[in-house]
């Protein structure tokens, strides 16, 4: 049984540590590009940026005054259980939401889309998301939380098996020049691109490619990882950088995530991932053991499952194990 | 080529501003506002009293929200601050310049060089951009106090209107100047060469969506 008081106490500082500390593998990313950058002002930029990175940390600062916001990427192993069951786990989240956005503090971005009504806490309707999936073993629970930025850098298209794979390089770099331009997309980005699914499935693939895989991670299917290099590549050959200003990285990394999607389309959303991706990860295990990590490790191969049973009968996996 | 360093008062003479160029790097001292739509439309729409004195106290409007709470015995927390993007406030501003003075619009992405030539050049006023975006921590540093929060009951926190004092707070890129011309314009300049390179190879897409066909009777297919 995994407590309630862990899930709030762990989920607090999950909502700090995504504001405060830029993660591992982005960081070593933006250093990497920062080092070749040659555009003037962006190289200006970036070397203010990785500046910004261990100030916020020194001073336990959130690194960007716009905290984005925040939500929940919940994955439970089949054997889990928590204490007061899934309603209990929300209200706890809820309620670090809120503890936090006055803790850290984190600016109180949620408002209703109509009245503008602010509860000062950045919980409300539907606010934060919380989004939930399953593994076939273990009885952990990982926390992810996830404080993206909300207004730019984001786009969906239905485009058409007409349009191919030409049509959807052609989008991504309408997205890119689109949202570039003055650094409207906080680049250079972790961008994520989902392709299928249904419209909604579509934008939710995408917005995890880019923010729940972590730079350098590739897709298993060898012509998508290829498309994700490629993809790169192309978005740092535009010639744009930080801030829209001449330069060399716009793209810190291209994750493409696909899902089955209607014969006769080919839906496409692109997402930027800004320049203080944050996230922050934790495994919480009954009996009160919690292990941080960097890698959200969502796409797992049973994420991505093509089949209509999952191959691995439970006491196959355990004997795979023991060999 | 390092960028030109200044350190500039947030109530700035005309020779401060005129000496300022494109891409100058401006750390900033004295006090500063916060204020974007909320404040905008209480202001302009509703005709509620500005409860500062502008620009008196401050020329300087930063289009930010900050990361920040009021603790329970009154005073405030400021954590980070960092630059919401100002083309959505053309709408006010040019009549916001006009009442208070501002000579320092601070926010993210800048305004069009048709706002700088229309508003910003009259006034005797330049845009800085903040920088990244956002360096929240760095800007947080800054911070010397807050000096008030207005509105907060009426707006909320993130609309508030911030009174902020700051001390060598940056950096700021400069990206408008007194001749109306735009860094970001100059920018996009550069980088329109490359664009016929990077899309060839690609047609429109099949299906067209209103705007790139601008005649709403036609249809998009």
């Amino acid at each position: 049984m995994i407590k309630t008081d862990q899930i709030h106490s762990t989920a607090c500082d999950l909502m700090s540590k995504a504001a405060i500390e830029i993660p591992e593998d982005y960081h070593d990313g933006l250093e990497r590009a920062a080092a070749t950058e040659d555009g003037s002002l962006a190289s200006f930029v970036l070397q203010a940026m990785l500046e910004n990175y261990a100030v916020a940390k020194e001073d336990g600062r959130a690194m960007c005054g716009d905290t984005g916001v925040p939500r929940w990427f919940v994955k439970l192993g089949n054997d889990s259980r928590i204490e007061g069951g899934m309603c209990a786990l929300e209200t706890a989240l809820r309620r670090a939401t809120a503890e936090a956005t006055n803790g850290v503090p984190l600016r109180p971005n949620r408002v209703h889309p109509l009245w503008r009504t602010d509860h000062n806490n950045n919980v409300g309707i539907g606010a934060p998301e919380i989004e939930y999936a399953f593994e076939p073993e273990g009885d952990w629970v990982d926390l992810i939380t996830v404080h993206k930025g909300g207004l730019f850098g984001t786009d969906y298209r239905m485009l058409f098996p007409a349009d191919g794979i030409q049509g959807v390089r052609r989008f991504y770099l309408d997205s890119l020049l689109a949202f570039g331009k003055r650094g409207l997309a906080c680049q250079p980005a972790i961008v994520g691109i989902g392709l299928g699914g249904s419209k909604d499935t579509c934008m939710t693939l995408g917005k995890r490619a880019s923010t729940l895989r972590v730079v350098g991670s590739r897709n298993p299917d060898p012509r998508i990882a290829e498309l994700e290099d490629s993809f790169r590549e192309l978005g740092n050959s535009i010639g744009m950088g930080a801030m829209g200003f001449a330069g060399k990285h716009m793209v810190i990394d291209c994750h493409i995530e696909v899902g089955y999607c209607h014969t006769g389309g080919l839906p496409m959303s692109v997402h930027a991932f800004c320049l203080s991706s944050r996230r922050a990860v934790a495994r919480l295990f009954p009996g009160g053991r919690v292990e941080h990590r960097v890698d959200p490790d969502w796409f797992t191969p049973y994420q991505r499952r093509e089949t209509v049973d999952w191959p691995f009968e439970r006491e196959g996996s355990e004997q795979e194990a023991a060999e | 080529m390092t960028p030109r360093q200044v350190r500039l008062s947030t109530t700035p003479g005309p020779a401060e501003i005129a000496a300022l160029s494109l891409g100058d790097i401006v750390y900033l001292d004295g006090l500063l506002y916060t204020a974007r739509e909320g404040v905008y439309r209480r202001a302009l729409e509703e005709r509620s009293p500005i409860p500062i004195e502008l620009p008196g106290d401050s020329a300087t409007n930063f289009h930010c929200s900050p990361a920040a709470t009021i603790r329970k015995d009154g005073s405030y927390e400021m954590g980070a601050v960092t630059a919401t993007a100002s083309f959505r406030f053309a709408k006010w501003l040019p009549e916001w310049m006009a009442r208070t003075g501002a000579k320092l619009v601070i926010g993210k992405g800048g305004m069009t060089s048709k706002d700088y030539n229309e508003y910003f050049v009259p006034n005797g006023a330049v845009y800085l951009s903040t920088v990244g975006y956002g360096t929240g921590a760095l800007l947080g540093r800054g911070i010397e106090n807050v000096e008030a929060v207005h509105w907060q009951e009426e707006l909320g926190l993130a609309q508030a209107l911030w009174v902020i004092r700051c001390r060598g707070m940056g950096p700021f890129i400069v990206a408008s100047n007194l001749d109306g011309e735009c860094l970001f314009e100059r920018e996009n300049a550069k980088i329109a060469e490359n664009v016929a390179r990077v899309y060839a190879g690609t047609k429109p897409a099949v299906l067209k969506r209103f705007g790139e066909i601008d005649d709403r009777a036609d249809e998009v297919i």
